[in-house]
């Protein structure tokens, strides 16, 4: 493998890393702790919003985002033909 | 049947299965037995990845801690999970294709150097023994309430059914013991929840039910209703928050990192067939922590509500309002006798009054009334998850059953921590640095002794706990993230790191959270040694100890990125180790160069 191509994956691979870890930032630390005050102003059902997703969407979004990593760096992998056999 | 009867069938039931499965798992594939999880489903290695993981911490400590600190506690619904995030993006899938089978080894290795070994090596053993301190309290309140004595007694007979469980060793390194394991688990905990949430709110989903309304005719939300009774009784509101905003990040950002950096979670990612197994691993294992993760509030938020309303029958300050002493029920009557639940009529008058006399305005309102103080006077929170079905009334099958579930998640665990606390001191540290010519039998005695003196130093330190089950785990989440995790991030994502800068990362990262711990809560955990109070108003711009972990690890970042620049660049060999790392193809094939 080229080491131009060796760096393209690995910055692909960063990239991704760089937007899924803003969505797990986002839904925990921003929605969970840092703007709870103003999310509890909406309501989904008896849950305040802020309270919601500090114990509940939080970790709903944690789940889908390792899944969604899981198969986006499979497509990767494949793209730039460094999957396993 | 008494309830006596029927926890003794259920909880033997339950350990007769565990070790039928594990006796028949040996003679099915012995050669399989170091490997447990090599040519097993992602989808099983992900449940028994969360039997192994959820312990005495998830299943009987966090429920009550929810229960009491209502929204605050959400910090360990947040970081227990988001954790796991983490660790499926920025770990698993390189420490895989690194192909090694420890943690100390791929530090080892990766920083050239035995030194750094030793240090992981160390810094392992902290963790894991702090820990253990954490289920030692969860099983001797188990145990306390099983075998209806005290708590002490309970850690003591709890230290010795441990010792025995991990002695017979392998069993726990057999997947489908952990798959039973979790099944237990996870129906012990669901079980009642979905009862509770059905007498409550009328829906059997507990994640839905804590959203609804309840059925007393009020027509009110669950919330809702726990906040305005909560707030009469002079507490803080329940979804409103107490602790500080800063304090409230960091702990969840040391919980999130430190189970990341937790060795005995990351080694099972080193055992999955392929790179892209390990990706998905992580995702499996966290959909089933996610199913008790997302029960918990509910169970919480209502066994405070049942709590209160078990003491408080009627309007706050209404004379007949309390419950009368000579009719507690006789859940209070049975945990009263592990010593973790107790009260005292202060103003004789036959009725049992529960509210917050910390808080001036309620006081005034209280003595109004003729109440001299709170009378119930010890709710240990750690007993919740277990009482919360004989609060709520339901069968006895039931209370049995959960009973079963929590020896299950404390036992499954800290034998698994005191297998990798024997096999650190006796393989990596003994054989593989000090006495490299010990024989394998020597090496077995001394992994058994080191596991004896583990359990022996943990129960010990588990009769005076730092903390309630939760937190004590806490406090070694945050030395996981203060010292494991940042070498190990670095020594992928940096080719710059080198074994100058992780060593010294690794031990300012360990020494500043643990002496930070030590000065609030005592040098070793000793009770009486600490050299501060333990509150808010002591702490270092309002950091709990248990949250100081993510500035440990913000130390160990900053030291191994200047010493690594301050020294020379790890040599050829290990870039390009790096490099091979980070690409999934071609493992065991030469680098091409």
């Amino acid at each position: 493998m080229t080491s131009d191509k060796r760096a393209g994956y690995w910055k692909a691979n960063l990239t991704l890393l760089v937007v899924l870890l803003t969505i797990w930032f986002v839904v925990s630390f921003g929605f969970g702790i840092l703007l709870v005050e103003p999310l509890n102003a909406f309501s989904l059902g008896g849950y305040k919003l802020g309270f919601w997703f500090a114990q509940q969407g939080s970790i709903y979004t944690f789940v889908v985002l390792i899944f969604v990593y899981a198969f986006l760096m499979n497509r990767l992998d494949k793209r730039y033909d460094v999957h396993e056999e | 049947m008494d309830l006596q009867t029927i926890t003794y069938i259920i909880v033997g039931a339950t350990f007769a299965l565990y070790i039928g499965i594990a006796i028949w798992a040996r003679a099915a594939s012995t050669g399989e037995f170091y490997v447990a999880g090599k040519g097993i489903h992602p989808v099983a290695n992900g449940m028994a990845t969360a039997a192994d993981w959820m312990s005495a911490a998830s299943f009987i400590s966090m429920a009550g801690l929810i229960a009491f600190q209502g929204y605050d506690a959400s910090v360990y619904l947040m970081g227990w999970t988001g954790g796991y995030v983490l660790l499926a993006l920025l770990l698993a899938p390189y420490l895989r294709k690194f192909g090694k089978f420890t943690v100390p080894q791929f530090i080892g290795d990766r920083y050239y150097s035995q030194t750094a070994r030793v240090v992981a090596v160390i810094c392992l053993i902290i963790i894991s023994v702090t820990y253990v301190i954490g289920q030692m309290r969860g099983v001797g309140v188990a145990f306390g309430r099983f075998l209806e004595v005290s708590f002490e007694v309970g850690v003591f007979v709890g230290m010795g059914i441990v010792f025995i469980y991990a002695v017979l060793g392998g069993m726990k390194g057999i997947t489908y013991t952990q798959i039973a394991q979790y099944v237990v688990l996870i129906f012990a905990y669901t079980v009642p929840a979905i009862f509770i949430s059905l007498q409550i709110t009328g829906n059997p989903l507990p994640q839905l039910g804590l959203g609804g309304t309840v059925t007393d005719g009020s027509g009110m939300y669950l919330l809702d209703k726990l906040d305005l009774i909560v707030q009469d009784l002079g507490f803080a509101a329940y979804t409103a928050q107490s602790s500080t905003t800063l304090n409230l990040f960091l702990l969840t950002m040391s919980l999130m990192i430190g189970t990341a950096g937790l060795p005995h979670v990351i080694i099972r990612f080193f055992t999955v067939p392929k790179v892209k197994d390990a990706r998905s691993s992580a995702g499996w294992a966290l959909v089933f922590i996610a199913i008790l993760y997302t029960t918990a509030p509910a169970v919480g938020a209502m066994a405070r509500l049942n709590l209160i309303e078990t003491v408080q029958t009627g309007p706050v300050g209404e004379q007949t309002a309390n419950v009368e002493i000579a009719q507690l029920p006789d859940w209070m009557v049975r945990w009263q006798a592990t010593g973790l639940l107790d009260w005292e009529d202060k103003n004789n008058d036959g009725r049992l009054q529960y509210y917050n006399d910390k808080n001036p305005e309620m006081v005034e309102k209280a003595q109004a009334w003729g109440w001299e103080g709170n009378e119930l006077t010890k709710v240990d929170r750690d007993i919740m998850v277990l009482a919360n079905p004989e609060i709520a009334g339901l069968p006895n099958w039931v209370i049995a059953l959960v009973v079963a579930g929590g020896l299950a998640a404390a036992l499954s665990t800290a034998a698994g921590l005191l297998l990798a606390i024997s096999s650190a001191i006796s393989h990596d540290l003994l054989k593989g640095v000090l006495m490299p010519k010990l024989s394998e039998k020597a090496e077995l005695l001394a992994g058994r002794i080191a596991m004896a003196g583990a359990i022996a130093l943990a129960g010990w330190l588990g009769i005076n706990p730092p903390g309630f089950a939760a937190e004590v785990v806490a406090l070694a989440f945050g030395l996981a993230a203060a010292s494991i995790f940042p070498a190990l991030m670095m020594g992928i994502f940096s080719k710059r790191a080198n074994s100058a800068g992780a060593i010294a990362g690794m031990i300012a990262g360990l020494i500043s959270t643990l002496v930070y711990i030590f000065w609030f809560k005592g040098w070793f955990f000793l009770p009486g040694t600490a050299m501060a109070e333990n509150i808010p108003a002591n702490w270092f711009l309002g950091i709990s100890p248990e949250a100081f972990g993510a500035v440990g690890a913000l130390v160990n970042f900053t030291v191994v990125i200047i010493v690594s620049k301050l020294t020379a660049p790890p040599p050829e060999h290990i870039q390009h180790l790096v490099e091979d790392i980070r690409v999934p193809g071609g493992a065991r094939q030469p680098i091409d160069h």
